[in-house]
């Protein structure tokens, strides 16, 4: 544990709350566009920015799901293809399975008081996140900038995002 | 472990980092010197605002407010929360309220 102890001149031992060290920056993708993939990298980013660090988050691929208006509200959850959920995987499958699954993941994120991908977003941006979209993914999915969240600064090739994160650490999701 | 420091004259209980642990030890007569000791040189009406509702909901909740619980309950927006305590507003308002760190990821 670190600690700046000011004991000698103000008899208080003071926290370290990292004002002098060095500034950090923290650069996410997020390229899924599932519900339950959206979060980690949100709640990561927010955990970041609380921290004062420097935090982008750049959308590709499924990942532009989660800043594309028509999309982002609509975000679902399935048990097909994932184990981790311990279902038997024929269940998912059946219709209205999917819809099941989301909305029983989307009451037990709302009972955490985590709020839900476009609030999340909102609340990022008020904290100074910077979101990017991938311009190659824009180009393919036929959206421009119009279609976007409007938290989304701009959309940015992949040499823009490499030029950014130069000085920061990337954490793919 | 918890240990004794002196802040504006009272001694106080603080953990390993310097965070106040007892929450009646703490009063307002405290906060101007507990800022001042991260570098928060003056408390305006909006820093108040900010840490009686921390206390006010540390009473009620037994836990430390996180950034998202000021905004949304206490109506302060993060942005705000972010000029007023700059880089790390959760950490510091608690520490300045005489607060654990909030626990909470969001």
């Amino acid at each position: 544990m670190t600690q700046t102890d000011t004991t000698a001149e103000t008899g208080a031992r003071v926290p370290d709350f990292g004002d002098d060290a060095p500034d950090r920056k923290i650069c996410f993708v997020c390229s899924k566009g599932t519900l339950d993939m959206a979060y980690p990298a949100l709640i990561m980013a927010n955990g970041a920015l609380g921290e004062g660090v420097e935090t982008h988050i750049f959308f590709t691929f499924w990942g532009m799901d989660m800043i594309t208006k028509k999309t982002m509200d609509h975000l679902k959850f399935t048990i097909l293809g994932n184990p981790a959920t311990h279902m038997p995987q024929g269940l998912g499958g059946i219709p209205g399975m999917t819809g099941m699954a989301t909305r029983m993941m989307k009451k037990q994120i709302a009972g955490l008081d985590v709020p839900e991908v476009p609030e999340f977003l909102e609340l990022l941006v008020d904290m100074g996140a910077h979101l990017w979209a991938c311009k190659m993914s824009v180009d393919m999915m036929d959206l421009d900038e119009a279609d976007l969240f409007d938290g989304v600064e701009a959309i940015i090739n992949v040499s823009d995002f490499i030029d950014l994160s130069s000085d920061g650490q990337i954490i793919f999701v | 472990m918890s240990t004794t420091t002196t802040i504006a004259g009272h001694e106080v209980h603080v953990d390993d980092e310097g965070f106040m642990t007892e929450y009646d030890e703490w009063t307002e007569e405290l906060a101007p010197e507990l800022a001042a000791a991260i570098g928060i040189s003056e408390l305006t009406d909006d820093h108040w605002e900010a840490i009686r509702f921390l206390r006010a909901d540390f009473a009620e909740q037994d836990e430390t407010a996180t950034l998202r619980r000021v905004a949304k309950i206490g109506g302060i927006p993060t942005k705000k929360l972010f000029g007023l305590f700059p880089k790390k507003p959760a950490k510091k308002m608690a520490y300045i309220a005489g607060l654990p760190k909030p626990h909470g990821c969001v």
